[in-house]
Formats: C-alpha cells, sequence, structure tokens
C-alpha cells in the first residue's frame, strides 16, 4: 500500500532548563495519498508539533527520534538537508490565525507567488496566471485585484483562503492545517471546511488536519488520531472512533463539547474532564490519563499501555485499524499494531 | 496555543457579510459557488488614502511647531537672571540711559503678549531676531553653525546605521549564541562610557600619542574655508576642485564622527536587535520558512522589511539628537556647531539666540519625525488607513 507518509515511533524532545523535556512520545502515524487525516488533542498535546516535526521547524535545539518517512525518504535521518527538498514543495502548512501568518507589508501576490516561481521554476508571466487560478480555487473574487491588495484589506475567512492558497501553490502533496479554522466564525469556518473537502477531490492532495474539535473532525477526517501528552491515545476511521469510542479520554472528549448527543433539543449539560491536562512534559508515569480516568486500574499508574488493535474497517482502498492505548478498554491480548508496550522512566 | 488572538477579531468585520452568503451556497454546484456572494467582499479602497494621510501630518506639524514657538517664548522669559544685566557691562550697567536705549531697542518694556506676537510676525518672514551677544542676525548665525554640526551628524548617522543593522541582526539571529554575546557586552560598554571621555581618549590617543589626527577645529590654520555651497567644507571643497583642502576637512571630522559613532552604534544596535527579535518571533516568519524559501530573502525581504520600520523611527530620534545634544563632544574637538552655540547663547542668556536655536532643533525633531511618518505611510499599507 503505498503510504503518501509514515511516522514510526516519533518522539520530539525540547531543551529544557534542566534537561531536555519530551513532547512528542512514540508518535505513530500514517498518511495515504488523498486521504484526510484528523489530529485531535487539547493545548500541549503534541499536535502541533507534529505538524512543525514533518517540516523540520522545530524549535531550537529540538532533538527527534524515529522515522518520518515522506514518499519514500526519511526526513529524519540526515542534518535536515531532506527538509529543506520537501518543505514549501511537497509539505506546506496552513497557521489557525492568518492574520499573524501573513506578512502584512508585502502584497497577496508576491506571498502567492515568491515561493511558487523558486520550487517551479515559473516566470513573473506564468507564475501570475497560476496566482490567479489559485485565487479562483479558494474562491477569492476578483483574483487580479486581490493580488495587488495586502492582507489585512481582506475579511479572517477570505485571509484564510488567501493563506491556503499560499500553501497550494507549489503543488505540495501533504498540507498540514494546524486549527486552520479555530480563530474564525462558525458560519465562515463551515465555508473553509467544505473548502478543504473539495480541494481533496480537485488536486492530487493529502490534508493532516489538526484541531481540537472532534466535531469539525466528524464531517471531514477519513481516520482520526487523538493525541494526548504528546502520545497516541486512539486511532481509527473517524466515524467509528465517534461512535464506539474506546478510550476514555476520547470518550471524556467527546461528552465535554456542547451538544454531545441528538437529544432531541434537551439540553445537555456540560461535563468537563476533571483534573489539570497533562502535556507530553508533565506526563505521570504509566497511561498519562490516568490520574483523571474514571475507569482505571491498578496497572495504569505502573505501565504505558501500547495501542492496541480493537477492530478494523475497511476505508477506501485500505483496511484501516481502530486503535487504542488503555489497559482496560483495548487489553494487549489481540495483535499489538504499533509498538511493544515499555516502561516509562520513574521520574 | 490561544484559541482566539486579539489581532483577528477587529480587522475580520468587514467581509464576514460575505462569508455568511457563501455558507448558505452550494458548494459544488456550477454558477453558484460557495464566494458567489463575493462582490462584496472586495478589497478596501485606499487610493487617496496616502494623500490624506499626508496632508493630516503636515496640518499636526505645523500645529506642534506653534506650540513649540509659545513653549520657547514662556521658557526664556522664566529663566532667571536679567537680559540686560547679562548682556551690559558693569560701566553701562551703571548708566540709566544705556539701559533704557537698551531695553527699548529689544522691546523689553513691552508687555509679554505683544512681544510674543511681535515675535511670531517677524518669525513667519523668516527673521529670528538679532544675537544681543553678537549683533549679528540670528538666522546668518544659525547657517554657519548647522552645516558644521551636518559635517559630523550625517556620516555619523549612515556609518552607525550600516554597522548597527549588521550587528543587531547578526545579534537576533543567534540569539544567546556567542555572536549574541559578544554583540551584547559591545553594546552595553559603550552606553555606559560617558561620550567626552572618549572624545578626550580619542583626542590623546589619535593625536598626541600617534600624531595622525588634527588636534580639532574644522579646518588647519593654512587653509581658509571653501566658498559655501551647501556648508559643508568637504563636500564645498570638492565642488570647487580642490582635493587638499578637502581632505584637510575630512580628517578634522573624523575624530568627532567616530567617537560619535560609537556611541550611536552602541544604542542603535540594541535597539535593532530587540526589533528584529520580536519580528521572529512573529508567525509570519514561521510561514515564510514553512515556504521552503531560503534564509537570505527571508532575512532579507520578510525579517528586514517588517523590522526597519521601528528601526527607522529610533534612527529619526537619533538623527535629531546628534543635530541638538553634542556639546560635550563639539567643545572638546573645539567644534563650532549647533550644540556649542546653543550653550553660548544660553550662557549668555542671550534671547533670541536661544529662541532661535530652539526652534531649529525643534522644527529638526517634527521634520524628521514627518519623514518617519511619512516613510511609514509608504512602507506599511496599515497606516494609510488610520
Amino acid at each position: 500500500m503505498g503510504e503518501l507518509l509514515s511516522m514510526s515511533g516519533v518522539g520530539v524532545s525540547l531543551p529544557g532548563l534542566h534537561r531536555p523535556v519530551d513532547v512528542l512520545k512514540d508518535v505513530t502515524l500514517d498518511v495515504d495519498p488523498g486521504e484526510i487525516v484528523g489530529i485531535a488533542g487539547e493545548s500541549g498535546s503534541g499536535k502541533s508539533m507534529t505538524g512543525r516535526a514533518l517540516l523540520g521547524l522545530l524549535p531550537d535545539g529540538a532533538r527527534v527520534r524515529g522515522s518520518i518517512v515522506f514518499e519514500g525518504t526519511d526526513l529524519a535521518a540526515g542534518s535536515g538537508k531532506a527538509f529543506r527538498k520537501v518543505r514549501g514543495r511537497r509539505i506546506a502548512m496552513v497557521f489557525q490565525d492568518s492574520t499573524a501568518a501573513l506578512h502584512p507589508m508585502l502584497t497577496v501576490g508576491t506571498q502567492l507567488t515568491e515561493h511558487m516561481r523558486r520550487h517551479l521554476g515559473l516566470g513573473r508571466r506564468d507564475a501570475n496566471a497560476r496566482a490567479v487560478q489559485l485565487m479562483e480555487q479558494v474562491r477569492i473574487p476578483d483574483p487580479a485585484r486581490a493580488l495587488r491588495s495586502y492582507p489585512h484589506q481582506f475579511s479572517g475567512g477570505m485571509r484564510q483562503r488567501i493563506a491556503i492558497a499560499i500553501a497550494l501553490a507549489a503543488e505540495p502533496a501533504l498540507l498540514i492545517a494546524d486549527e486552520p479554522t479555530t480563530a474564525l466564525d462558525v458560519t465562515v469556518q463551515a465555508g473553509i471546511l467544505r473548502l478543504f473537502d473539495r480541494l481533496v477531490r480537485e488536486m492530487d492532495l493529502s490534508i493532516m488536519f489538526i484541531t481540537h474539535d472532534l466535531g469539525v473532525l466528524a464531517a471531514l477526517a477519513n481516520r482520526t488520531y487523538v493525541f494526548y501528552a504528546g502520545r497516541v491515545m486512539e486511532t481509527g476511521p473517524t466515524e467509528e472512533l465517534l461512535l464506539r469510542a474506546q478510550h476514555p479520554y476520547t470518550g471524556a472528549l467527546l461528552s465535554a463539547r456542547p451538544e454531545t448527543a441528538d437529544t432531541g433539543g434537551e439540553p445537555v449539560p456540560l461535563r468537563p474532564i476533571p483534573g489539570q491536562p497533562a502535556t507530553a512534559a508533565s506526563s505521570p508515569p504509566g497511561c498519562p490519563f490516568h490520574p483523571r480516568c474514571p475507569d482505571r486500574v491498578a496497572v495504569c499508574d505502573q505501565v504505558t499501555p501500547p495501542l492496541v488493535q480493537v477492530s478494523a474497517t475497511r476505508v477506501g482502498t485500505r483496511e484501516a485499524a481502530h486503535a487504542a492505548a488503555c489497559h482496560v478498554h483495548a487489553p494487549a491480548a489481540p495483535v499489538p499494531v504499533a509498538v511493544p508496550a515499555h516502561r516509562e522512566g520513574a521520574p | 496555543m490561544t484559541a482566539h488572538r486579539p489581532g483577528s477579531a477587529a480587522p475580520a468585520e468587514p467581509g464576514t457579510g460575505a462569508e455568511r452568503t457563501s455558507t448558505s451556497a452550494p458548494v459544488h454546484g456550477t454558477g453558484t459557488d460557495d464566494a458567489a456572494g463575493g462582490t462584496t467582499a472586495r478589497p478596501k479602497r485606499s487610493g487617496h488614502g496616502f494623500l490624506r494621510y499626508l496632508v493630516q501630518r503636515l496640518l499636526v506639524t505645523v500645529g506642534l511647531l506653534l506650540g513649540t514657538t509659545v513653549i520657547g517664548f514662556s521658557l526664556v522669559q522664566l529663566a532667571p537672571g536679567d537680559p540686560v544685566a547679562a548682556n551690559l557691562s558693569d560701566a553701562a550697567l551703571g548708566n540709566p540711559a544705556i539701559v533704557a536705549a537698551f531695553e527699548e531697542k529689544w522691546g523689553l518694556d513691552e508687555p509679554l503678549p505683544v512681544q510674543y506676537v511681535t515675535y511670531l510676525g517677524n518669525l513667519v518672514q523668516g527673521d529670528l531676531g538679532t544675537s544681543q551677544r553678537t549683533g549679528r542676525p540670528v538666522l546668518t548665525e544659525l547657517l554657519d553653525y548647522v552645516p558644521a554640526t551636518m559635517e559630523i551628524a550625517v556620516p555619523t548617522l549612515l556609518i552607525s546605521l550600516v554597522i548597527s543593522i549588521g550587528l543587531g541582526l547578526l545579534s537576533a539571529i543567534r540569539n544567546g549564541g556567542a555572536a549574541d554575546q559578544t554583540v551584547r557586552v559591545f553594546s552595553l560598554v559603550g552606553l555606559s562610557t560617558p561620550p567626552f571621555w572618549l572624545a578626550i581618549l580619542a583626542l590623546y590617543l589619535f593625536f598626541f600619542v600617534l600624531g595622525v589626527s588634527p588636534s580639532g577645529g574644522r579646518l588647519s590654520p593654512q587653509f581658509s574655508p571653501p566658498e559655501p555651497v551647501t556648508g559643508l567644507y568637504t563636500v564645498d571643497a570638492l565642488l570647487q576642485g580642490d582635493v587638499l583642502l578637502a581632505w584637510d576637512a575630512a580628517q578634522h571630522a573624523m575624530l568627532p564622527i567616530l567617537v560619535l559613532t560609537l556611541v550611536t552604534v552602541a544604542t542603535l544596535t540594541r535597539f535593532v536587535r530587540s526589533a528584529l527579535l520580536e519580528v521572529l518571533r512573529k508567525d509570519y516568519m514561521l510561514a515564510a520558512r514553512a515556504k521552503g524559501l531560503s534564509s537570505r530573502v527571508v532575512l532579507t525581504k520578510h525579517l528586514l522589511r517588517a523590522g526597519l520600520l521601528p528601526i527607522l523611527t529610533i534612527a529619526g530620534l537619533t538623527f535629531a539628537s546628534l543635530l541638538a545634544g553634542t556639546v560635550l563632544v563639539e567643545s572638546i574637538f573645539s567644534w563650532p556647531g549647533l550644540g556649542s552655540y546653543a550653550y553660548e547663547s544660553a550662557t549668555a542668556l542671550d534671547r533670541s539666540a536661544i529662541l532661535g536655536a530652539s526652534l531649529f532643533i525643534a522644527a529638526v525633531y517634527l521634520g524628521v519625525n514627518l519623514v518617519v511618518d511619512l516613510l511609514y505611510g509608504l512602507a506599511d499599507p496599515r497606516v494609510r488607513l488610520t
């Protein structure tokens, strides 16, 4: 099966005050061509670090373990040269806040064509023609005029469309969208989500959609990974994962959302997850969720559970595993899909 | 990772209406697309924005200049000491006729508002009054002293800008590294060294020990000043083709420029460094790197473009303070500049000269600020809208 991206056993540590701090631990994740993969998690769960790790744009002093195989090349091996070859060209990124992510003093046209000309080797005229096409593709009215304008002259939603056009300019195979709709109105958000959906169908593109909102993924992502404290807690086809969540953390995330189920108009009280969210840096030994988990058993604070397959569903042309890292709901009896269990060193 | 940053809320308003209409339209239908209502989402007009901005800035500047005259005039009146006593000899002071004549000549017996209006009326016609100390028109004197200051201030500013942008850039992109530490230590030492001490040290080293530099003044005694065109001796000498004279003038200017440059670079570098560090933290810098641009393009096009504006502001203020506030350095190098003139006028309570010099310095500050504001408007499209 031709995977586009395959991360395996990826760990990232950043230099800390006294010793390196792990922000990603043992992440195994893959993306197929033409697929939208969702990554869900709270702040500090490592979901944004995953995106930055894929571009090789981690903060200074970061160390990466494991392998990041993209289009047959391990990007993490070597001195970062492999990252420079794909960055902006094969892997592109859309950021959460388009106001902050677009340069305020460069025209939209400049920001849209500068890397396109470099990566695709286009002349000024060809680049402009392609820029107009891209603006039409993301539904910006009056493209020629928009190219001469500055980012602040557009609304938030329009700006995010422009940022998407910029990311797509050099025909990437993988688009990392880091909370691209979080800063937008709900109505504007819907338009952007439909745009992503359409782009994947029109172009030869895969999207890694990073969000804290599982509900957004329901309509969009083929498969979803749920992150907590720098680890993958549960993964599977999105529908399967939402309807039959195995991991107590996924369940807690779902019931912490407003309007969780179809209750026929009855208001459902919000149920926040008790306790403080653990970050990868501050996670307890064993399962990082165990201090907040209603179902925990004795082993939970001792042994970190591996991802264990609970079922398999066909999604498109591939067999997609539903797996969870939980001693209680996904005990390690069947085939472990990812990595064997290993002990965390006690702090 | 904040869910909603403050900056994204306000400017998003105008177009959201269009986005709303868009969400109700079908996505895949032909013709009615998801931005079919987009005709209203055109970029806002900013055609005459710059002209309006220009007029607005000009009016503000004129108002401020007028305010300066009021404050300057009042302050001179408040200053302790009697202009009569300061300008007449003891013998003349004993003679009531001479004192009365002096008071009448300078309008000292009129009420203050009348004095001010007279002053303002003369000012509008370009008459800054006559120096009580020298008996020459203040304007003529300023035209002598200001070019001398320019001759060391302009090169100082240009050299300092080049050096401190280079060092600041190096320091910012190597934040925390060895180069950054070195630059910061150098900058701190420069900031905490008194300029007059540096001037004396430079004079000792280059004139007394090495003998490679003249001791002070603008020219050696065997030369006479060139025909005034710009008032800058080096430039004027070159204009009349006298290379030897130009070289002599340049040699005299070198030490003051060296001393002032060291001090200016120390201040500017710190500022450039922090301005660029602030830009480096922005998301759009990460976005530029994520686009796979070369680091040269990211640094020059994306970083410097955004960082240069605050640097421009401080450069303008630095220039103005170089014009006005280099009294000590000027006096050590016997440099007949604006600072010396203001100092001598103040100690003599030479009212027209004090007012003239302060007004000129205020005008320079305002003029530099105006230019910086206008450059802001040209460089940053967002400024024009306010």
